[in-house]
């Protein structure tokens, strides 16, 4: 195997898994975006969505489409049920707090998914086989071409629903300045119902869509939670081009660093960005400075 | 008053004369990492523990000693292991300790063990638990090079002569990669690549498209699910030839289902008996007890038995082997010891006092998958 083709399958790789990460990543910033608070329980939200289909297609024997269907509406519910019980009755929401409060919930809920579902892993089947496609010398699989599709899909409608709906403007409102988003009559704490309903089911459909190959456990949402929360801030925490972006620039670096330097850095690599973005552009790749006006 | 003495002596007398005749209880502590994250070996260790415990003192209880079992969960922390040892022996009195699950919290319990001259069976893998020999220490899975030996043999068989590597970085991969350097020294085989991946990582085709640049004859992947079933989808999805062996660690059918029959088809791996006892020759001397073994777990727990709680019926096995010496302490050492020849789930022991495993190559059997089952690999 020439050199390049190697590249080019570390291209390929990473941008395949690149897209997980974006797909999560997107679930972050769509949160922060309306509340300014990151939810460390997004990764939690992705492994529901696996475990949920798995329950739904091997224990009750539904068909896929309907597992999906379904295992994204009981998510939804999870992380409604989650806001309603620990974000909505805290007295003073500062963002420290609300932050802690979303680990703490995290734990909570991966706890509550081994008690009930044991520690095994499950595989989730393909959703259109598994015959790998060839790009070049590269190659993919069809589930790739699924997260690439999703991806894509999620980008778009999150952008309209954000740029030319009422409730899309009065939750980034919210985020600019809740108080006066409160001022002008916007119900702040049913954005943040919305948005938590949007980022419950958008991080659901990515841990379906995802589960075929990385397959899913109880504790799988630990690494792809916070793979997407580089992915998000390498972004600046925009909930449209520029996390996707930042997660398969993520994901390349990663398949490039593992296939030429050392697999032994891989995740070092992952969070070594991740230090430096935080410490040189804390405002992500993608987006202009911010500048408060007086 | 002198009444009361005669009836209290009459008493005593009766008491002792009972208790003497059903043979002191015995009692057994058990050190498990039940919780945490070695939980899948702690978890089926314990089960089986308690099951065997069950059914020795329905039928009476070993050689007339009434078994009283002590199990404390370590969940995993070598700190908690040391400290429930040492409550074990102290508070509980046990004559005899089965566990810790790990390596890392053997080798913390061990100090204990010796000081206070209380075996120490321990159901973990590491090859620095029984090498150098200590008195009182014993282990009943094999040793990591002895399945690595098995590999390098039979890749010997098939005049391959250079290795790539693709281990886990935790404590499984990372003495299974030091064996696998150190054997594959022994045996003349050349390592071209030696690649590692995360126990969490979701896709290996960056280290695998390495590989195969390296042009190597054969791929070892060494690790514990769900990573080597990724492995093996990657492999496949990559048009990778070389021939792909797996660890003795994945050596269960719950491999096969993640990685999917056909991703899986062709790959070989050293299994311990239990995993493929029904493709056992006729006659092999384990088949009996690893089918009885099999089928009560699953009567009881509703899952397959796997090599994890295997290594608590070993266990087990030795100290009511080690019974017919006598119960004391030093007695049952100087039993243990002495077992030769016994057939259990793991494979047949054999100690000495120059080795306190007691298991040699056979305690592993070559073989390949093919259509979503086993078959001995020839």
């Amino acid at each position: 195997m020439e050199l390049s083709d190697q590249i080019a399958q570390y291209l390929v790789s990473g941008l395949s898994t690149g897209a997980i990460y974006a797909l999560i990543g997107i679930g972050f910033a769509i949160i922060y975006n309306s509340t300014e608070i990151i939810n460390f329980a997004q990764g939690e939200l992705v492994m529901l969505g696996g475990m949920f289909t798995i329950f739904y297609l091997n224990t009750l024997h539904l068909p896929l489409p309907l597992a999906i269907l379904l295992a994204v509406a009981s998510t939804t519910a999870a992380g409604l049920i989650f806001e309603r019980l620990t974000i909505r009755p805290l007295k003073s929401p500062t963002p420290l707090a609300l932050i802690i409060i979303t680990i703490g919930g995290s734990i909570l809920i991966r706890g509550i998914t081994m008690m009930i579902g044991g520690k095994d892993t499950h595989a989730l089947p393909a959703f259109s086989g598994s015959e790998p496609i060839l790009i070049g010398s590269a190659t993919i699989l069809p589930q790739h071409l699924w997260i690439f599709a999703l991806t894509a899909v999620a980008i778009t409608l999150n952008k309209l629903f954000f740029q030319y709906t009422i409730t899309g403007k009065a939750m980034r409102a919210c985020a600019v300045n809740r108080r006066a988003a409160g001022l002008v009559g916007i119900d702040v704490k049913k954005m943040v119902f919305f948005s938590f309903a949007i980022s419950s089911s958008l991080g659901a459909l990515a841990g379906i869509i995802v589960a075929p190959l990385t397959m899913t456990s109880y504790d799988v949402g630990i690494m792809l939670g916070l793979k997407g929360f580089c992915a998000a801030i390498i972004g600046g925490l925009s909930g449209g081009v520029g996390t996707v972006l930042g997660g398969l620039l993520l994901g390349v670096l990663e398949s490039l660093g593992a296939g030429l330097i050392s697999s032994g850095y891989k995740d070092a690599i992952a969070f070594i960005i991740l230090l430096l973005i935080l410490f040189l552009r804390p405002q992500g790749l993608f987006t202009k400075a911010q500048t408060e006006r007086v | 008053m002198n009444r009361f003495r005669t009836i209290l002596s009459l008493v005593i007398t009766l008491v002792f004369a009972v208790s003497a005749y059903a043979g002191e209880p015995l009692r057994i502590g058990a050190l498990f990492a039940v919780t945490g994250p070695a939980s899948f070996l702690g978890e089926p260790e314990r089960n089986t523990l308690e099951m065997l415990v069950k059914e020795a003192n329905a039928k009476g209880g070993i050689k007339g000693h009434k078994i009283e079992l002590v199990v404390y969960d370590t969940q995993g922390d070598a700190t908690k292991a040391v400290q429930l040892a040492t409550k074990l022996i102290k508070n509980d009195k046990v004559s005899v300790i089965i566990g810790p699950s790990t390596t890392g919290e053997t080798m913390a319990v061990i100090p204990v063990a010796e000081k206070e001259k209380i075996p120490l069976i321990s159901c973990a893998a590491g090859i620095k638990i029984t090498d150098p020999v200590k008195k009182y220490v014993f282990k009943t899975p094999a040793n990591d090079h002895v399945a690595a030996e098995k590999i390098f043999n039979f890749m010997a068989s098939k005049k391959q002569k250079s290795v790539a590597l693709l281990t886990v970085t935790d404590g499984f991969g990372a003495s299974g990669r030091e064996q696998l350097k150190d054997m594959a020294k022994k045996k003349g085989i050349s390592v071209v690549a030696d690649e590692t991946y995360g126990p969490k990582d979701t896709d290996m085709t960056a280290q695998l498209t390495k590989i195969k640049g390296s042009k190597a004859d054969a791929i070892i992947c060494w690790g514990t699910n769900p990573g080597p079933a990724i492995v093996t989808r990657n492999v496949k999805q990559l048009g990778i030839k070389m021939p792909l062996y797996q660890s003795h660690g994945v050596a269960s059918k719950k491999y096969i289902e993640l990685a999917g029959n056909e991703n899986a088809e062709g790959v070989l791996l050293p299994a311990g008996k239990l995993a493929i006892y029904e493709k056992l020759k006729k006659g092999d001397h384990q088949f009996k007890l690893l089918k009885d073994y099999d089928q009560s777990y699953k009567k009881n727990f509703n899952t397959e038995a796997s090599t994890f709680g295997g290594y608590a019926y070993d266990s087990f096995l030795m100290i009511t082997e080690a019974l017919k010496a006598g119960s004391s302490t030093e007695q049952i050492r100087d039993g243990l010891e002495g077992i030769r020849k016994l057939v259990s789930i793991s494979g047949i022991y054999n100690m000495s006092a120059t080795d306190h495993n007691g298991l040699d190559l056979n305690a592993f059997e070559m073989v390949k998958i093919s259509k979503g089952d086993w078959e001995i690999a020839k």
